[in-house]
């Protein structure tokens, strides 16, 4: 066999023991090593967002990631985001606004939504942000922006913008 | 004739299944992750055309890790489904790039891959042709895609061209497309004693258990209870017959074959190329005389499959002389196949655009020309219509848009160096019933559990079945349990040409009946009773279908040419819409679909090798959140007693219809540059020498 590569990340709060091949990817070590499939795989190349997670508290591309690069991080799905059994408001802003069809590219927006929300209550400036030094709002221009490296071939994008602006002011 | 009362079809019950979507816990084709699962990765032809004449698997099988190389030379004799593209490993023959020619099993991707690398396939190349080119030699199909004659005719049209006053010639483009759904195609299957269980991506549970059946001659069984995208791909093709086969080398032990997004673009269809020549000669009061459509289309040499862009010709306006045609090119690609709004998406870009030069050149308001070309009854066959709302839809639509409040002149609006204007589309789908579902229900520790085999492909399925069932049995949807997507329930027709839910729903409807006939009002646990699908007994007495009219608000930019669509409203004449809120969604999805195919999308094939080259989300761009801005559904209200009981029309397909030419229509408009070819860019502006 070839090399293995020892590893223990945190996922949804459990930490986990896992022996990767060094080639291997976050979304491939989640899905086939660790059983976590609410991560998705739409393209493997980084563009289209259906996997991305929350490590260390931004939003990543677990496709584009190593694992063995990720020893001892803290990841979280779109299963990890409830606490005490509540749903993330994000997530219940999804449903709200029925801002998903087929459901496939949506653990990996939602978990984007959560990073950009938390990205624009940081001041972080986006592509059509006019002032770059003054606080974000997140209108629907902003929100689209922001939300657009994660494509939805269902293309529920109307809804999705609701939802996130629904959850940001939450 | 009336429809059946509703009380919770109309209503916006939220999807069943969105709590185990937005965490992640509705299992997908390749989520049943069984411990043990194998890994397939697929060895595609790198050639379009030719005979293997060696293959080399050595250095792949000794890799470790790898289980098995699967190749023709091992592969059983399969069952004839009719198809070509289910001989898979069935001889040397090599028909497209990217057909399989060989298969790795390994414990781990990464393994399966490598190995993949590692297989040496020779191959004598034979000269191949892949590009599309409507002016080369092209023949009569016996029929188009949809079953319908290649050709239809009424009168003398071209007398009647020679006659008009007021004529309009032109040629429209549309290019190759590719569907992605987001999920690729992915297959987890297991053969244990004989007995094949499949995890599918598929439309359809029944009809891959049937193909599977005749295939490998053996009990199939197919799950899908979730399916993320399918828009006309995914029925059943060559990489579930591969990973099959190469379950079949394993027994007991799952196999897994997910596309990469690569051989999305290889292996699992797309629209086909259209050139389509229009003509239409009108009186100057605006009424027409003559329509014709003829359309030239690629299919593949191997498999044939004519996109019927002229169908919808037929039937959208009235005019005594008329005329459509369909010739094929074939091409050494693999197959095209359906893809939303099969025909009239492409074929309402040629009639709508052509309609919009008509229009002009009369000087006539695009909408007035179509009121004014509204036919009593079907031009061509003269069957009355089941309901019609066209003229209504075009009325309303443009009066919600604001339509007469922009001058007709083209090139008028500049605001903030923006060319901006507007254009309508209009379209039709028709309304269609699959035979061959059946529907059981059984009262059960006090639900009613309503079994089906329908696919939810993100239409809302479950949710809608629920509904019908609800009101069919009447009683509340919480005393309802529906079951689709395997086939261990009764059988369930397709989730496709925007048919699935009037199927189902007419044969949830009728099991309903016998069980309310049966047991009345208060059954005891246990009892039940099921239907086949009922036919509909107007199906040959009416003409149905959904209709359209689509407007858009396009900008261009005055120095770049940069297009852009600040908004989009369609209004739909669907009879009764079962759920506005899902309802919403599908219609515009499949409106974002029009704006997509209108700006975005274009396979662009290399003919020297038979290849897709921008085969990604980055070379192929669909439409992304920041290119959707004020997206609209709207419908009109509605009553249509002869389609099924439920009085709804299929809604999956109708969004797109339209979308394209409307767009066309308004780029022209604000710009005064006339644009027939998809999809629309930056250089069509640039280079017109108008900006
Ligand atoms: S799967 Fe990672 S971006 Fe597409
Ligand atoms: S919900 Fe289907 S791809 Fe987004």
């Amino acid at each position: 066999m070839s090399t293995t590569i020892p590893l223990t990340i945190t996922v949804d709060g459990e930490p986990r023991d896992l022996d990767v091949d060094p080639r291997t990817t976050l979304l491939d070590a989640l899905r086939d090593r660790l059983g976590v499939t609410s991560t998705k795989k739409g393209c493997d190349h980084g563009q289209c967002g259906a996997c991305t997670v929350l490590l260390d508290g931004r939003r990543v591309l677990a496709c584009l990631t190593l694992a063995v690069a990720k020893d001892g991080a803290d990841v979280v799905t779109a299963n990890g985001l409830a606490t005490d059994g509540e749903l993330h408001p994000v997530t219940e802003a999804f449903l709200a606004n029925d801002a998903y069809q087929c459901g496939y590219c949506t653990p990996g927006q939602i978990c984007s939504a959560v990073g950009a929300i938390d990205e624009a209550r940081q001041g972080m400036p986006s592509a059509v942000t006019s002032d770059l030094t003054g606080e974000v709002t997140l209108d629907r221009t902003e929100i689209a922006e922001r939300m657009s490296g994660n494509l939805c071939r269902c293309a529920a994008y109307v809804n999705i913008v609701s939802a996130v602006e629904e959850a940001s002011r939450a | 004739m009336t429809t059946m009362d509703a009380r919770s079809m109309g209503t916006s019950v939220r999807r069943i299944e969105g709590p185990d979507k937005v965490t992640g816990t509705a299992t997908y084709a390749g989520d049943s992750v069984a411990d043990g699962t194998l890994v397939l990765h697929p060895v595609q032809a790198g050639v379009a055309r030719g005979e293997i004449t060696a293959i080399d698997t050595a250095a792949a099988q000794a890799l470790p890790g790898v289980v098995a190389v699967l190749t023709h030379r091992d592969a059983p004799t399969l069952g004839d489904t009719g198809d070509p593209e289910h001989r898979v490993l069935q001889g040397t023959t090599i028909h497209h790039r990217g057909q399989y020619v060989a298969a790795v099993l390994a414990e781990h991707a990464e393994v399966a891959a490598e190995a993949a690398r590692l297989v040496v396939v020779t191959v004598d190349e034979n000269p191949s042709t892949t590009g599309f080119d409507p002016d080369a030699q092209a023949y009569t199909p016996s029929a188009l895609a949809n079953g319908q004659p290649p050709d239809s005719g009424v009168g003398d049209p071209d007398a009647a061209l020679a006659a008009a006053p007021v004529v309009v010639r032109a040629s429209y483009a549309t290019p190759m497309e590719h569907h992605n759904p987001m999920e690729p195609h992915t297959t987890t299957a297991t053969w244990v004693d004989g007995r094949i269980e499949v995890f599918e991506a598929t439309q359809g549970v029944e009809s891959s258990r049937q193909t599977l059946a005749t295939l490998f001659d053996a009990e199939v069984v197919v799950h899908a209870s979730h399916v993320g995208g399918g828009f006309g791909s995914k029925g059943l093709h060559a990489g579930t017959v591969l990973a099959v086969l190469a379950a079949r080398t394993v027994p007991g032990r799952p196999v897994r074959f997910a596309l990469g997004r690569r051989q999305m673009f290889e292996t699992v269809g797309y629209r086909p190329a259209t050139v389509q020549h229009m003509a239409l000669g009108a009186s100057r009061d605006g009424r027409l005389e003559v329509v014709t459509h003829d359309v030239v289309g690629a299919t593949a040499r191997y498999k044939e499959f004519v996109e019927p862009a002229g169908g919808s010709t037929r039937s959208m306006y009235a005019a005594p002389h008329r005329r459509t045609s369909h010739r094929a090119v074939p091409l050494d690609l693999d197959g095209p196949t359906y893809m939303r709004g099969p025909g009239e998406a492409p074929g309402s870009f040629g009639l709508e655009c052509a309609m919009d030069e008509l229009a002009v050149a009369l000087d006539l308001d695009p909408i007035d020309l179509r009121v004014r070309n509204e036919p009593e009854v079907h031009p061509e066959n003269g069957l009355p219509f089941s309901s019609r709302g066209l003229v209504e839809c075009l009325h309303a639509g443009a009066e919600r848009f604001g339509w007469s409040s922009w001058d007709r002149t083209p090139r008028r609006r500049l605001v903030d160096g923006w060319w901006h204007g507007v254009g309508v589309g209009c379209g039709t789908f028709p309304t269609l019933r699959f035979p061959g579902s059946a529907a059981e229900i059984t009262f059960t520790g006090g639900r009613y559990v309503v079994a089906i085999g329908a696919a939810d492909i993100g239409q809302g399925a479950r949710t809608v079945l629920t509904q019908i069932a609800a009101d069919a049995l009447g009683v509340d949807v919480g005393s309802i349990t529906v079951e689709i997507g395997s086939t261990q329930v009764p059988v369930g027709s397709i989730a496709g040409g925007s048919a699935g839910t009037a199927s189902w729903g007419s044969t949830v409807v009728e099991a309903a009946d016998r069980f309310r006939d049966k047991y009345g009002e208060n059954p005891d646990d246990g009892d039940h009773a099921d239907a086949a699908t009922p036919d509909n007994p107007w199906a040959g007495e009416y003409a149905m279908a959904a209709y359209c009219a689509q407007f858009a608000e396009v900008a261009v930019h005055a120095d770049t040419g940069e297009i852009r669509v600040p908004r989009l409203l369609g209004m739909f004449g669907v009879g009764r819409i079962l759920n506005p809120t899902l309802g919403r969604s599908q219609l515009q999805g499949g409106m974002v679909w029009g704006l997509s195919m209108a700006l975005h999308e274009e396979s662009v094939v290399d003919p020297r090798f038979g290849e897709v080259i921008n085969h990604d989300f980055a070379g192929y761009h669909v439409a992304s959140n920041a290119d959707v801005r004020v997206v609209e559904a709207e419908w009109i209200d509605e009553d249509d007693p002869y389609i099924n009981p439920m009085g709804a029309k299929g809604i999956g397909e109708i969004g797109i219809v339209g979308v394209s030419a409307a767009i066309a229509n308004a780029a022209y408009h604000a710009t005064g540059v006339r644009v027939r070819s998809l999809p629309i860019t930056c250089d069509d502006f640039l280079t017109s020498g108008l900006l």
